[in-house]
């Protein structure tokens, strides 16, 4: 494997509130090669978002990285001050947001958009910014894109705008992409051809893609390797095709089976019972034990172990091989 | 487009019609100026006299629209009490309050817009919180207050600048100025920031609570998440969004700064077109007193036209012109 193009190592995002200290992200490794795409999946509060905004720094107060190291190709990158981080944004790290709707500005054509961005990062002159404009709305199947690049984001479809989106984040050719729920705000036939676009980009362009969404499909059909996070830490790490087939995190398999998948035909889907703890109320030992059907004595007294080392699969005492996950839930 | 000036011109017009009626009708109630006009040794034969002269016997409507026809064409017929024309006496007046609302509304848009953004910007600031809490003294303290705490402090105590009229001024055609004038400038400070002064800190505090919500929209992360700098995001993506709202107080509120100047005229005795206004009400001069209410109409109907139009200069979203995809 060549050198990662970002390398997050036990990133602690905390929250001080009147009622104590909130880890919304305690403890977190992963790595991107260029060319991958990283799928972080998990449930409504699990970090993910938090992660992807700690890494560009765009944390909202009073959130702050609390400790742990982001390096991007292996420059330290976390305790970088605004105006030096400034430089990255845009130019190295591309982030893409949820809404589509809500991500442009609606008072500047999207041409001027991007020429401010492209002139920003690689200082060429109008005429040259204006030219990468049009081929980054090519390149992101804008059709007409010379004759489009007068048009304001109304004037442009849910899908379209995703696109002007990502042609926007990745105008100054960055190495890494952070997509936040990129096609979650998307019909289901515009967000195959969304997720197909962030694919090819990133094999054409060798870039590191950090795709966070709560949806296994979309996971399944784009990702590389899998991050699924729970509570704030990584529950399981490893290749989508292991972690989906052969879960060992008993909080994978749960969301695994209540994923549902073509290739599983039409069993009745699993649920996992109860919900997500409050990060002000975690409960002792590993969070997962209230919801794990596997629990033993260990698990409630001992907090669950860390990937601390990146070739470990999964954070559990008891992980599951094969055979128990196939009885065991389902 | 067009059609959308032709309609709201129309409907301006309508309005001008209605308050037109109002002014005229009302002033009927304020009293028989023929009172004020003579003095105690009258005859009713003199009564009836200028009752004839100045058209006060015939009816109301007829009244009307004379007055009416006469308004269009600039004439707003003779003042009872100077018993000169309207108009000249209005022309005469207007500069001295033209000028004054241009520089207390140029010193409450530039300072007011400045100050919000800057409040915005560094919301947790010391200076921020400052600036927070002394633009509560703007917004609470009335008008003629302001005018008299100013002159105390700045004419009666330190002496340094005049507390009523408008200094020397310079004729240029039919228009006399206070601007070529040390004098007449000296004497523009005082009236101008007790005319803005509201004005000022309403903007001020609009276009800060305006700008935070803009500031916490999707498409400003956007702007930082690629590297734009502060400035350009500030300014060229924030502020460009939180002027749509603004515009609207805005435009009405530089309205209200000549409307409004009656009280800051008084205060100063400004000899403009609210003092005017003033004296007007004493003597029950009845056509200054139209001629001046229309006026003030017809500036608001303006203002609020200018106003639509400019939202269709900044917001892209309410052009139709059939190029949507």
């Amino acid at each position: 494997m060549s050198e990662p193009v970002l390398s997050v190592r036990e990133l602690v995002v905390e929250i001080p509130t009147r009622h104590g200290l909130l880890k919304p992200v305690d403890g977190v490794n992963y790595e991107i090669a260029p060319g991958e795409i990283l799928g972080v999946v998990g449930e409504s509060g699990a970090g993910k978002s938090m992660t992807g905004n700690a890494v560009i720094g765009l944390l909202d107060r009073p959130a702050r990285i609390a400790s742990g190291e982001i390096y991007l190709k292996g420059e330290r990158i976390d305790n970088l001050s605004l105006s030096e981080l400034r430089r990255y944004r845009g130019k190295e790290i591309g982030m893409v947001f949820q809404d589509p709707l809500t991500s442009l500005n609606p008072l500047l054509p999207i041409g001027d958009q991007l020429t401010e961005t492209i002139q920003e990062h690689l200082g060429v002159s109008s005429a040259e910014a204006e030219r990468r404009a049009i081929h980054a709305l090519e390149e992101v199947g804008i059709p007409a894109a010379a004759e489009r690049i007068g048009s304001y984001p109304h004037e442009f479809s849910g899908g379209m705008r995703q696109r002007v989106v990502i042609a926007l984040a990745l105008c100054a050719e960055p190495s890494l992409v952070i997509a936040d729920e990129p096609t979650t705000a998307l019909d289901v036939s515009v967000q195959a051809q969304i997720t197909a676009l962030l694919k090819r980009l990133c094999r054409e362009r060798g870039m590191a893609v950090m795709l966070v969404t709560h949806d296994m499909g979309v996971i399944a059909e784009t990702a590389d390797r899998v991050a699924v996070m729970y509570a704030g830490q990584l529950a399981e790490l490893g290749d989508v095709r292991d972690v989906i087939t052969a879960p060992r995190h008993p909080y994978t398999d749960g969301l695994m089976g209540s994923t549902p998948l073509a290739s599983k035909g039409k069993k009745r889907l699993h649920q996992i019972p109860g919900s997500m703890p409050r990060l002000g109320n975690l409960p002792s030992g590993c969070a997962f034990h209230p919801r794990c059907p596997y629990t033993q004595d260990k698990c409630k007294t001992d907090l669950g172990p860390r990937l601390r080392d990146l070739d470990g699969r999964a954070a559990c005492w008891f992980p599951l091989d094969g055979a128990r996950a196939a009885k065991g839930v389902a | 487009m067009l059609a959308y000036i032709i309609r709201r011109v129309f409907q301006s017009f309508i309005v001008l019609l209605v308050v037109g009626l109002v002014a005229f009708s009302m002033f009927r109630f304020v009293g028989d100026p023929i009172d004020n006009m003579l003095g105690q040794e009258r005859t009713q034969e003199d009564i009836e006299r200028l009752r004839a002269t100045l058209g006060l016997d015939q009816p109301f409507p007829v009244q009307y629209a004379k007055f009416l026809a006469n308004a269009a064409q600039g004439n707003f017929g003779v003042s009872y009490r100077q018993g000169r024309p309207v108009a000249t006496i209005i022309a005469e007046r207007a500069p001295a309050t033209l000028e004054l609302a241009l520089v207390s509304g140029t010193l409450a848009l530039v300072v007011g817009i400045g100050l919000g953004v800057f409040t915005a910007i560094r919301r947790n600031g010391v200076a921020s919180n400052v600036i927070m809490t002394t633009s509560l003294i703007g917004v609470s303290l009335p008008t003629f207050l302001i005018g008299i705490l100013l002159i105390y402090i700045f004419s009666v105590s330190l002496g340094w600048l005049p507390s009523f009229g408008r200094g020397e001024t310079t004729q240029i055609g039919g228009w006399s100025t206070g601007f070529l004038t040390a004098s007449g400038l000296k004497a523009l400070i005082l009236p101008s920031i007790t005319l803005g002064l509201y004005q000022m800190t309403l903007i001020m505090r609009l276009v800060r609570s305006e700008m935070l919500e803009v500031l916490r929209q999707d498409y400003i992360r956007f702007a930082r998440a690629r590297g734009l700098r502060e400035r350009s995001v500030n300014f060229r993506h924030a502020l460009k969004n939180t002027m749509v709202p603004v515009i609207t107080v805005v435009g009405l509120q530089l309205g209200a700064i000549i409307a409004f100047a009656i009280i800051t005229e008084t205060v100063f005795q400004w000899p403009g077109v609210g003092l005017l206004f003033i004296n007007a009400i004493q003597f029950v001069d009845i056509p200054v007193m139209a001629a001046y209410l229309m006026l003030i109409s017809v500036m608001f109907v303006a203002i609020n036209l200018i106003v639509d139009l400019l939202y269709f200069a900044i917001d892209p979203r309410l052009r139709i012109d059939g190029r949507h995809a």
